[in-house]
């Protein structure tokens, strides 16, 4: 671990969120580009639900955390507070682990 | 607005909520920085700066396994490369001169985003995307101390916790789903990312989720609200 590395990452992370913040700002784009805009949030964060509930590093796998992703929708589905719906999938995660593991 | 407006209360609730389970993670990595040989001062600097959790952890996995410095700096900036995205999305709804910009680059990351755009306010959009990103700045940089000084952590698995951050994630999602076009890319940003994990470098494939904008390429008219979708804009909290 050296400083080098650090700051080095540190100014690529900070260069990657600087340069849709700033370059682009707040110009009006072609209204296409504004629809496909707006719907990157749901396409990314959604890929990384699924990332995290479905693979580990370059694998897919199925275990435990499906389950907890699961109890997860159905308590958002039914407008639970967002603390219960992670305590709900994280608790189904573990509880599942225990007993399959 | 002001702090006391009764539908800020759930925006600041669920942020403290995000900080707290992602502080978590911070203890984890504290507690790795250092086991791969960092000093507490290396690790907080990592979260201070940096500032984004998947790649600080990716850097620290290639260190501790004997990696170079050229691949744990790609390794880590592949990860970081899909906050630049989140940056186009947030150009769009922040205010604000270049200084305050500037400020928010260091917090526009996957989660103040998520939370940002779960809001119909414009204005709600605003508070939601700082609340939220400062809390996690605070808790990520409080649990790296933590773990750092610790240096033995709990293990998150034993508690489900490596499944409470895609669960935060599902809850914050649920307003994209009332429209066609947000259901489409959700199934599409997952199916893509799916499909391309055996075949990518880690990191690649949350970057080719994106592509899936690309469903509002037709003609526009058709994404409004569904009515049997009842969605008040606000989270369910």
């Amino acid at each position: 671990m050296t400083w080098s590395l650090i700051l080095t990452i540190a100014a690529g992370a900070y260069a990657f969120k600087v340069l849709g913040l700033v370059v682009v700002g707040d110009r009006p784009l072609p209204a296409a580009l504004e629809r496909c805009l707006a719907l990157i949030p749901a396409a990314v964060i959604a890929a990384i639900v699924a990332k995290d509930t479905l693979s580990v590093g370059q694998h897919l796998q199925v275990d435990a955390r499906l389950a907890g992703v699961t109890v997860a929708i159905v308590a958002a589905w039914r407008k639970m507070p967002v603390i219960v719906v992670i305590i709900a999938g994280a608790a189904t995660t573990a509880i599942v682990r225990q007993i399959a593991g | 607005m002001s702090l006391r407006e009764p539908r800020l209360r759930p925006v600041l609730t669920t942020s403290i909520t995000l900080g707290v389970a992602v502080g978590v993670f911070a203890i984890v990595f504290g507690v790795g920085a250092v086991s791969a040989g960092g000093s507490v001062a290396q690790a907080c600097a990592m979260s201070l700066l940096i500032f984004t959790g998947a790649s600080q952890l990716s850097a620290v996995a290639v260190i501790a396994g004997g990696g170079s410095f050229g691949s744990a700096v790609g390794g880590a900036l592949i990860l970081a490369a899909r906050n630049s995205v989140f940056g186009l999305t947030m150009s769009r709804r922040l205010t604000g001169r270049l200084p305050t910009r500037l400020l928010a680059a260091q917090i526009t990351i996957d989660e103040s985003t998520a939370m940002a755009t779960a809001q119909t306010d414009p204005e709600l959009q605003r508070v939601a995307f700082w609340a939220t990103g400062i809390s996690i700045y605070v808790f990520w940089n409080l649990g790296t101390l933590v773990g750092a000084l610790a240096r033995s952590a709990i293990d998150p698995k034993k508690f489900g916790l490596d499944a409470a951050i895609p669960c935060a994630f599902v809850a914050i999602l649920f307003p994209h789903l009332r429209t066609r076009r947000g259901r489409q890319a959700m199934a599409l940003g997952a199916a893509l990312c799916l499909a391309t994990i055996p075949f990518l470098p880690i990191g690649v494939p949350v970057l080719i989720s994106a592509l899936a904008i690309l469903v509002a390429v037709p003609v526009p008219g058709d994404d409004v609200p569904d009515s049997d979708v009842q969605v008040t804009g606000e989270l369910p909290a």
